[in-house]
């Protein structure tokens, strides 16, 4: 690990001060440590910004919530509200990392966390991501649990969040706070997928803080869930995932949002598979048809083509467990 | 494993157990082992450069108070360096081990305000004011923790690396109530691996120390 200087904010002036001279944010620093110890990562400053005050949990009459930044993620799993009007939250929450990992790492460092490719963590391996034009050794290395949609020349590593894929799903907001005063964005502009500058991965500026994400109040009723598969049953990544919710009235689908994990540079959303529900009756036939498209576009590569298959039966599952049948 | 980054410097003294210890009786074997084997063929570093070495500049590190296991310790440490580096390495707290250092295996397991973590992902810079609790924390005197006595009587190890964080994270399991089944145990273990594959035995032991074996 390289030498660095470390500095508790006090308060969010002081963190935004010293994240604008280049200091580097830290929360539970689950992530960041321990790519720090591989020197992946090599911040010459650690703004500590644990003492800010960003641990609320606010839910709306209309049933929006807010999760501040440094929330972490076993209080957001158990909390009451959260786990009532959006269990795609919980659940997603509860199947990531482990009780210790849950216990350390925040909400905003969650949709901060940096990919688990295995090159990316391996510094004498080639990777645009960490060494901007290096090459990608993932291409024509072990691959198999690389992304098939969202890749690029430059860049094939998964997104390894689950609570982001609940994010997506519910078309969350990610609210920031920088230098130059709040902004807001919609979840799907925070995360960027990699192009050809893999290197950058959220929309932030220089010094800017994630404070909170939100997610707007939808129509209930709403069934909502979480379904991730794995190479063993707890404690480890996705090879793919679900997060899906829906408003079902009068035996009619009105509103679905859907998302898919470990399949995408970026959580995956799935419009036109949300299209195709709305206005039906939930069926057995209605979940195959629609996530028979879960894949379209897929560009797999030599040890990840199976992860199509398994998107389209994956959603499908989760599409059952949550609509139910009729 | 050997420690990344040594603490620099311990303002309150540790005292020196007057029992030797597995570990400090290993350390002394090892240092009168290696001057037999080293005798008269290295020669130590000559004084210019040892003056270098002292005047060099040292890497930031930062003072930070915590307790553990009851005691406040007043400490300045290298900002790199981890808590389990801490314990292990400064305090003579070896009972946490350091089996991936990366956050995956959990044999560093340790409770800090009350709550499981993994202790080799955090910096011990950021505990000012924290209160730790480590394996050597749990027993009352001479009484076992009941998930101590828990592991003894279900025979819940084999070659016992993994148990210091197991039992840590079983009790830390218990606090938060995720006891219900079998099933729940083994789920809300599972950031703790085994490589004895002792899992069905650690399960039970977690039973036992709730009440239900």
């Amino acid at each position: 690990m390289h030498p660095f200087t470390y500095a508790r904010a006090a308060d969010t002036r002081e963190a935004l001060d010293a994240g604008r001279r280049g200091g580097r944010y830290i929360a539970g620093g689950t992530t960041l440590v321990d790519l720090m110890r591989e020197t992946v990562e090599r911040p010459e400053t650690l703004v500590d910004i644990s003492a800010l005050p960003l641990r609320e949990i606010t839910v709306t009459k209309s049933g929006g919530l807010r999760i501040g930044a440094l929330v972490s993620m076993a209080e957001a799993a158990a909390h009451r509200g959260v786990r009532a009007l959006y269990p795609v939250i919980s659940q997603a929450l509860e199947l990531s990392a482990s009780a210790q990992l849950r216990n350390m790492a925040t909400i905003g460092g969650n949709i901060m966390q940096r990919t688990r490719c295995t090159y990316f963590r391996d510094v004498t391996a080639d990777c645009n991501k960490r060494e901007p034009g290096s090459g990608c050794a993932a291409r024509e290395g072990f691959n198999r649990s690389h992304a098939i949609l969202g890749t690029s020349d430059s860049c094939l590593a998964t997104h390894p969040s689950d609570l982001a894929v609940a994010l997506a799903a519910l078309e969350a907001t990610v609210h920031l706070l920088g230098p130059e005063g709040e902004r807001t964005l919609a979840f799907a502009d925070f995360l960027l997928k990699p192009g050809s500058t893999p290197n950058r991965e959220q929309a932030l500026r220089r010094g800017e803080l994630v404070t909170a994400v939100e997610i707007l109040a939808h129509p209930r009723p709403l069934k909502s869930g979480y379904l991730k598969v794995r190479d063993r049953q707890s404690y480890e990544f996705a090879l793919t995932s679900a997060a899906v919710a829906l408003h079902i009235r009068g035996g009619v689908i009105r509103e679905a949002k859907i998302a898919a994990g470990g399949v995408g540079t970026v959580p995956w959303k799935l419009p036109a598979i949300e299209q195709a529900l709305i206005g039906e009756r939930p069926s057995d036939r209605l979940w195959a048809e629609a996530a028979g498209h879960a894949a379209d576009g897929a560009r797999p590569l030599t040890h990840n083509g199976f992860k199509a298959e398994l998107l389209k039966r994956t959603v499908e599952r989760q599409l059952s467990t949550v609509g139910g049948t009729i | 494993m050997s420690t990344e980054h040594p603490i620099q410097a311990e303002t309150a003294p540790v005292e020196s157990p007057s029992v030797p210890t597995r570990r400090t009786f290993i350390a002394t074997t090892t240092a009168a082992g290696g001057a037999a084997v080293v005798g008269g063929l290295v020669a130590g570093p000559p004084a210019l450069a040892a003056e270098e070495a002292a005047t060099a500049a040292a890497p930031p590190g930062s003072s930070v108070s915590l307790t553990v296991n009851g005691v406040r310790r007043t400490v300045t440490v290298d900002n790199r360096t981890s808590l389990l580096d801490l314990l292990r390495e400064h305090l003579d707290l070896t009972g946490s081990k350091k089996g991936c250092n990366a956050g995956a295996c959990g044999a560093c397991t340790v409770l800090v305000d009350g709550r499981r973590v993994n202790s080799c992902l955090t910096l011990a810079v950021r505990l000012e004011d924290a209160e730790v609790t480590t394996i050597e924390g749990l027993a009352k005197g001479d009484r076992l923790h009941p998930l101590q006595q828990a592991f003894i009587d279900q025979d819940a190890f084999q070659c016992g690396f993994c148990t210091p964080g197991q039992i840590v994270s079983g009790v830390g399991c218990i606090q938060e109530g995720h006891t219900g089944s079998p099933e729940e145990i083994r789920e809300w273990m599972s950031g703790n691996l085994c490589r004895c594959g002792c899992y069905a035995k650690i399960e039970r032991a977690v039973e036992q120390a709730v009440g239900r074996k």
